[in-house]
């Protein structure tokens, strides 16, 4: 029971009982089958085998995605080393740009029905896919199209040439935008393009790859391939490829800086994060509330730059929580395609499994856990939104990245203190700051450990927007100028 | 012996650590020769201990030189350049006693000078050049700076004994890192003058240290150290290469090579040796949007 105090205590459970507010399946024409892209047509894999992708809400089967084996990834590359050698390093800077324009353009055109089929093969809720997932993806193409002619002028004195063939492996939980942050850079700078989706999310990929044909690019320049760690592997070890871009975990991330080391494969690598997100007692406390909840629960915490860990000025501790608390009893958990709905479902089983662990882990560490009353569908992988108060630092859920809507929650009295305490972790991809004082915000954003720094906002992103890591949440930038660098030799 | 000739005061060769000049905790030295074979001098054989405290002391450093203004950056790489220009006849002596000519020894000291005045002008000035106001589509104040890697761990350009330390180290402090570099193995005579250079020179203790021993033994430790940012090697040894990004994979360290560089030459200074130890940071504010009110003259 939550303690009594000054706040007035907002009743939920009546009036929020929403009616039923369903997006329209009607819009997605997602085939039985899907094969793999390669030189510009769908091709059957060699490997004849093909494995399942289901709806994580219900745990229906979608589709059957082709399994690319060794065979087929250097077919892939194959296609795309003659596409870079004989037609798309000398196409012209400016005819490049306008393929990539008409990517951006025919994204817009079929924005709903990539985000119905997002929001069906990922879990997350429709609200996001339709608000964010899609229109930035198109963005990023429309952003980088632009850098295409224009690249003398983002490197002074420098003569940028592209590297060759890039071999690009991203993760379930931006589908759609990750490809789009791999592919529009490296087309734009003149590169060619193998990259393989997550497993579990390999359809809005794969209407990507619809969107090319249509678009015309020529055969080769993207070629798209599904499969899981396998796959990736040997797109990773293929010795025609002259750059990895990864975006996954920071487990996987050291594998492929190894396994790369006797090559000149330039990469970049794009990993886990355990973000400190730091209120401080003068901040807007209901703004920084709202933002620490976007900040770990969009997209079910399955964000690499989520802020996980809270850290809260003492004199404040008691009110955020409440606050909090009270937040989280109205958020909507349920079906992803209900546009009320704002925690969907967790992208696969296994998944849940992971966090389901560390749920038990930290109970077991002595942390306190709160979740949310919401009730859970019966079919689906769903998990409360969660929070963990009386963490200690050297606590794994204080340490390690959950990925999932799962908070920990820790005090501190003073800046330093704070400061030691987020910058406290191998990792550095992302931190939040809220308060009032400016001065006060630039010492914070100045001496925090990490690429994107947040500051009374959080989770906020823009292709003008250079993201990335430090320490051992990666290298390398995507978006913005600073993104092109990953795709250039000078 | 004549009976007024002067014996000839020999200079210990030691290490720089923190701003102290102890020898090698190991107790081991080897013998640094000219081309023909005569011995110049006993140099420190550096061990793996040595470079943890190097470490330590560039990750105490690390802090205040990242911290200070770049104003003052530049104004400490002056100073060194400063400092090398009174010595410059002692570094001439070292290199030619390390089998340079003498025009070849005046070259390569008056262009470490002129390359740490360089950097110097670089230290408040190339944060302009790489960072960039973000014009994002939502109302938020969004901008990307440059900040120091932290660590650096570099195995100087072997093939020279001045030059080469000087174009790796100078654009590396100038960009706010710490460093730890192993000298060239078979030229280290001038690395440790220089860090006598370094000691007279407001650099603070810890910013810059250098070891001096066999590359082959240092470089494992250069590579895996856990709390080290980036690793800087130069040589083209490809079974090297790998092994420092095998190593480096253990905690996605960053590893800069530098291959057919001739530092001897003005084409081997710019910014973007600079730019090749920073990280990007990219900051996000809200802009206040309330009452769609419109931007008058």
């Amino acid at each position: 029971m939550a303690k009594k105090n000054n706040t007035l205590k907002l009743k939920f459970d009546s009036s929020r009982n929403l009616a039923p507010a369903p997006e329209s399946k009607s819009v997605a024409k997602i085939a039985e089958r899907y094969e793999l892209f390669i030189n510009g047509k769908f091709e059957k894999p060699s490997s004849k085998k093909y494995f399942d992708t289901i709806n994580p809400a219900t745990e229906e089967k979608l589709s059957s995605i082709a399994e690319a084996n060794n065979a087929d990834v250097n077919k892939a590359v194959v296609a795309a080393r003659n596409a870079y050698e004989k037609g798309w390093k000398k196409t012209s800077p400016k005819e490049r740009a306008k393929y990539i324009y008409r990517i951006a353009r025919i994204i817009q055109e079929k924005a709903r029905e990539l985000a119905v089929i997002e929001t069906l093969d990922g879990g997350k809720p429709i609200r996001e896919s339709r608000d964010f997932d899609v229109p930035t993806a198109a963005n990023h193409f429309f952003y980088y199209a632009g850098w295409a002619d224009k690249l003398e002028y983002a490197f002074p004195n420098r003569n940028p040439q592209p590297l060759g063939v890039a071999g690009q492996i991203i993760p379930w939980n931006f589908p759609l935008l990750m490809a789009a942050w791999k592919i529009a850079p490296a087309l734009a700078t003149g590169n060619t393009v193998v990259l393989k989706p997550a497993e579990t999310t390999s359809l809005t990929a794969l209407k990507l790859a619809e969107i090319i044909q249509e678009a015309d690019l020529p055969p080769g320049v993207v070629n798209i391939i599904t499969g899981a760690g396998a796959t990736g592997a040997a797109l990773v070890n293929h010795n025609d490829i002259n750059k990895i871009a990864f975006t996954g975990s920071t487990d996987v991330g050291k594998i492929i800086q190894k396994a790369i080391a006797g090559t000149n494969k330039k990469a970049t690598l794009e990993l886990g994060g355990k973000a400190a997100n730091i209120i401080f007692d003068d901040a807007p406390l209901d703004q920084a509330v709202e933002g620490v909840i976007n900040g770990i629960f969009f997209n079910q915490g399955h964000v690499c730059c989520a802020g996980s860990r809270l850290f809260v000025q003492e004199s404040v501790y008691k009110i955020v929580l409440q606050k909090l608390k009270d937040r989280m009893e109205s958020l909507i958990l349920g079906d992803p395609l209900d546009k009320n709905t704002d925690i969907g479902a967790i992208n696969s089983k296994q998944q849940l499994e992971v966090i389901n662990k560390y749920l038990k882990i930290g109970q077991q560490e002595g942390a306190e856990m709160f979740q949310s009353s919401c009730a859970i569908p019966k079919k689906g992988f769903y998990c409360r939104p969660t929070i963990f108060t009386n963490v200690a630092q050297s606590n794994r859920i204080a340490q390690e990245e959950i990925f999932g809507p799962v908070l920990s929650i820790q005090t501190f009295r003073t800046e330093d203190e704070v400061i030691e305490k987020a910058n406290n972790t191998p990792f550095g991809l992302s931190a939040g700051v809220w308060t009032d004082k400016g001065s006060k915000i630039f010492n914070m954003t100045s001496k925090l450990r990490a690429g994107v720094i947040w500051a009374n906002t959080y989770n906020k992103f823009d292709p003008t927007s250079p993201f990335g890591g430090y320490k051992e949440s990666g290298f390398g930038r995507e978006g913005g100028l600073h993104g092109l660098s990953a795709y250039l030799k000078m | 012996m004549a009976t007024n000739s002067r014996l000839e005061v020999l200079k210990t060769y030691k290490i720089y650590i923190g701003g102290q000049f102890p020898r090698t905790e190991s107790g081991r030295t080897y013998i640094a020769t000219n081309a023909k074979g005569d011995s110049l001098a006993n140099v420190c054989l550096s061990s793996r201990k040595d470079f943890r405290d190097a470490v330590g002391s560039a990750r105490g450093a690390f802090g205040g030189w990242s911290g200070r203004a770049a104003f003052n950056r530049g104004q400490i790489l002056y100073r060194i350049a400063e400092m090398l220009e009174g010595r410059k006849a002692q570094f001439i002596e070292e290199l030619m006693k390390q089998d340079a000519t003498k025009v070849n020894a005046e070259k390569e000291v008056n262009l470490s000078i002129e390359r740490l005045i360089y950097y110097s002008g670089w230290c408040d000035k190339y944060q302009q050049i790489f960072s960039s106001v973000n014009p994002v589509a939502s109302s938020h104040f969004n901008f990307s700076v440059l900040e120091p890697m932290g660590v650096v761990a570099a195995i100087a350009p072997q093939d020279t004994s001045l030059i080469g330390l000087v174009s790796i180290m100078a654009p590396i402090i100038a960009g706010g890192n710490t460093c730890v570099i192993s000298a060239s193995e078979t030229k280290p005579l001038c690395a440790v003058t220089f860090a006598e250079v370094l000691n007279s020179s407001d650099l603070p203790g810890g910013v810059v240290n250098i070891l001096t021993g066999k590359v082959a033994e240092l470089l494992p430790f250069f590579a895996d150290h856990m709390d080290v940012n980036a690793t800087c090697y130069s040589e083209k040894d490809a079974a090297s290469i790998k092994m420092i990004k095998e190593k480096a994979a253990l905690n996605v360290k960053r590893v800069i090579l530098y291959e057919n560089k001739k530092w001897i030459t003005v084409e081997t200074q710019s910014p973007y040796f600079i730019n090749d130890f920073q990280e990007v940071k990219t900051t996000w504010h809200p802009i206040e949007n309330i009452g769609g009110g419109k931007v008058g003259y």
